[in-house]
């Protein structure tokens, strides 16, 4: 009985083939669409939220001029000075460490390999402010900050393209024009948002940054400000912002000539972006997965007459009731989980190739993979199988003369 | 099956069998109080106007609607006290249907549509195989096997439907107007199939006709009138039974 229920579902799907087909590309193109939508989403998020962990504790930047973003420029506004780091430090008791960064673009040269990349010159406060870890070597010493010795650290990146294979410990990189020893190697972060390498970095002292690569001697554009666990970022930024208002001899009603921003506020804000989106895009998914369903629905119930004088003509020829109902319930089970493997195989394969597109990780999500499925399935075996329940609990000649 | 013995019951009782359509104002009484007995081997003709309710009793006969009331023996058994599933093992197993609409599966081949009963009953792909070719070869249809409904002509169609019918070789054929769209060579060469099957299998027949030619061939003729017998005469004896 099972093996003739069989057959006949399956010579029933090769006769309705346009049928057959409607039905599976309801369910393929709705499942396909929500699992990559949720999964890509999550992609996302996961991306962002690694990014806010690398970042470490809460980070703040300080910069000259009003506010970040174009039509704004820092001309007018003086940049900061020692001075204004050991200030910070000793009045905010809530930071943890204060970098002043200077940075460049620089070509790096090592035996016949070259590469270019970019040098960071700041205080051992920037591995404190930049979350780094070492994975070999030491920090800079005093004496090399205070007289600007040519030692630097460097990224795992940089290691990799000019020393494969052997250690750079001790060995000198040419940085532009003067030769720096490598003292100490960064422990990796991997990539950061949208692909960006955080490896590919160079660190050296602040003041042999500025003599020899960026020209200029006392003053940073930049300053890195860790604050210490549990500190309230909103406080600490406010008390931030009167000290450099008192340091800069700002008026009453003057506009502040720095810039203090949050990167955590900015990565969460982001990240939260991100969320809404994926919710969005989960929503578009769900309402397509609706619409094949209900695609499907019509195709059922458009087969429905048909397949009602169909069911009669069994009946009256001797099939039981149960023998046509696990017919129709094969052939809804069968096109139905055939449209949802499809779905998942294109929904992954979509996936895949999206997410290394845009430098994104891949998460697979069993649940909403099996949420999708069990939704399509649902579907096509509700609407595949019900009508048709309905049409065997029929006399034979009642469900003949169906119109 | 029942031997020539007096005792056994008739194979097919009908008691005072009525049959309404409708509720209320709609309400139209199809079947008023039908009587009737068939004995296993006759081959019976049903006759009356358009309207008198053949096609209902057909359907009464073949299991597939409920009369409203009275009783429908079949070998002495009360068929409404059958089961759904007893009911279609009934239809599988002795009854054979042609309907007046031949009611084919669409777009599957003539030969599959004639398998089907078979398959139901379980036989093998061989035996599915051989018996509907060679049912089909009875109707004249060979060398159509594999065309669907759709490319088959009206009474193409209704030999298929007769085919499938005679496939099992059922204890009872009810056929329901099996040569209303033949021309009369082919209805002759069909009737003479069906008197072959009463006489050479003992297949018990009833059959609506509207044509006196046709009807010739049976050995009783059942008149209906307004859902009543009006008339019931034997031209012929009952086939000997198998
Ligand atoms: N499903 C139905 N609902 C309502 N009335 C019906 C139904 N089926 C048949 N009837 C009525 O019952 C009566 C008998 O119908 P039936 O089909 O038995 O006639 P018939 O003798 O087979 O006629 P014909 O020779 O035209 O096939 C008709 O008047 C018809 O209108
Ligand atoms: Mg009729």
């Amino acid at each position: 009985m099972f093996l003739n229920a069989i057959l006949l579902a399956l010579r029933e799907i090769r006769r309705n083939l346009m049928r057959s087909f409607l039905t599976v590309l309801g369910i393929v193109i709705g499942v396909a669409a929500v699992i990559t939508m949720v999964t890509l989403g999550n992609g996302a998020t996961r991306m962002v939220a690694e990014q806010i962990s690398s970042l470490g504790s809460n980070l703040l930047i300080l910069r000259p001029g009003q506010r970040l973003g174009p039509g704004r420029d820092s001309a007018g506004a003086p940049n900061f000075r020692a001075a204004d780091v050991e200030a910070l430090l000793t009045q905010v008791p809530s930071l943890k460490a204060v970098a002043p960064v200077v940075s460049s673009t620089v070509t790096l040269v090592a035996g016949a390999e070259n590469w270019s990349s970019s040098v960071t010159g700041s205080t051992n406060a920037y591995f404190v402010a930049g979350n780094w870890k070492l994975a070999a070597g030491r920090q800079f010493s005093d004496e090399e900050m205070r007289a600007g010795k040519a030692v630097c650290v460097i990224g795992n990146t940089v290691k990799q393209k000019l020393f494969a294979g052997q250690s750079p410990l001790g060995n000198a990189v040419r940085v532009k024009n003067f030769s720096c020893e490598i003292v100490g190697i960064l422990a990796s972060k991997g990539q950061g948002a949208m692909g960006m390498d955080q490896d590919d970095v160079v660190l050296m002292p602040l003041v042999t940054a500025q003599r020899r690569l960026t020209g200029k001697t006392q003053d940073v554009s930049t300053l890195m400000l860790s604050l210490k666990d549990g500190a309230s970022s909103p406080r600490v930024m406010e008390q931030i912002r009167q000290l450099m208002r008192e340091r800069r001899k700002l008026a009453e009603n003057d506009d502040d000539n720095f810039n203090l921003m949050d990167t955590k506020q900015i990565a969460e804000a982001l990240s939260g972006t991100i969320g809404t989106m994926t919710t969005l895009l989960g929503a578009v998914a769900a309402v397509s997965l609706l619409v094949g369903g209900i695609g499907i629905m019509n195709i059922m119930l458009v087969s429905v007459t048909e397949r009602t004088r169909e069911i009669g003509i069994r009946l009256a020829i001797g099939a039981l009731e149960n023998e046509v109902l696990l017919q129709f319930l094969i052939e809804a089970v069968a096109l139905s989980a055939f449209g949802g493997l499809v779905g998942i195989i294109l929904a992954l394969l979509a996936c895949l190739g999206l997410s290394a597109l845009m430098g994104m990780p891949f998460l697979f999500n069993p649940g909403i993979n099996l949420l999708a499925f069990g939704f399509s399935a649902a579907i096509g075996v509700i609407f595949g199988y019900v009508p048709a329940r309905r049409a065997a609990g029929l006399d034979p000649i009642e469900a003949l003369r169906h119109e | 099956m029942s031997s020539g013995n007096g005792a056994a019951p008739p194979l097919i009782q009908f008691r005072r069998i009525t049959k309404t359509y409708g509720q209320g104002q709609a309400e139209f009484q199809a079947l008023r109080g039908v009587d009737l007995e068939i004995a296993e081997g006759d081959f019976v003709a049903v006759m009356g106007p358009s309207g008198s309710g053949k096609s209902t009793v057909m359907n009464i006969l073949g299991c597939l609607d409920s009369p409203s009331s009275g009783d429908y023996l079949f070998q002495g058994v009360p068929v409404q006290d059958l089961s759904r599933n007893q009911r279609a093992l009934l239809r599988r197993h002795y009854l054979g249907f042609v309907f007046q609409g031949f009611n084919l599966l669409a777009r599957t081949s003539a030969q599959e549509n004639v398998e089907l009963p078979l398959l139901y009953r379980g036989e093998s792909p061989e035996a599915r195989h051989r018996a509907s070719r060679e049912a089909l070869a009875r109707v004249g249809l060979n060398g159509w096997e594999h065309h669907t409904p759709a490319e088959l002509s009206g009474g193409q169609q209704q030999r298929v439907a007769i085919a499938r019918a005679i496939v099992t070789n059922p204890l009872v054929l009810l056929a329901d107007e099996p040569t209303g769209n033949l021309d009369s060579q082919r209805s002759h060469e069909i009737m003479e199939l069906l008197v072959r099957l009463n006489r050479e299998q003992g297949i018990t027949i009833a059959m609506v006709t509207h044509e006196p030619d046709m009807a010739a061939y049976a050995s009783r003729i059942v008149h209906f009138v307004d859902g009543r017998v009006a008339s019931d005469e034997r031209t012929a004896e009952p086939a000997p039974c198998s």
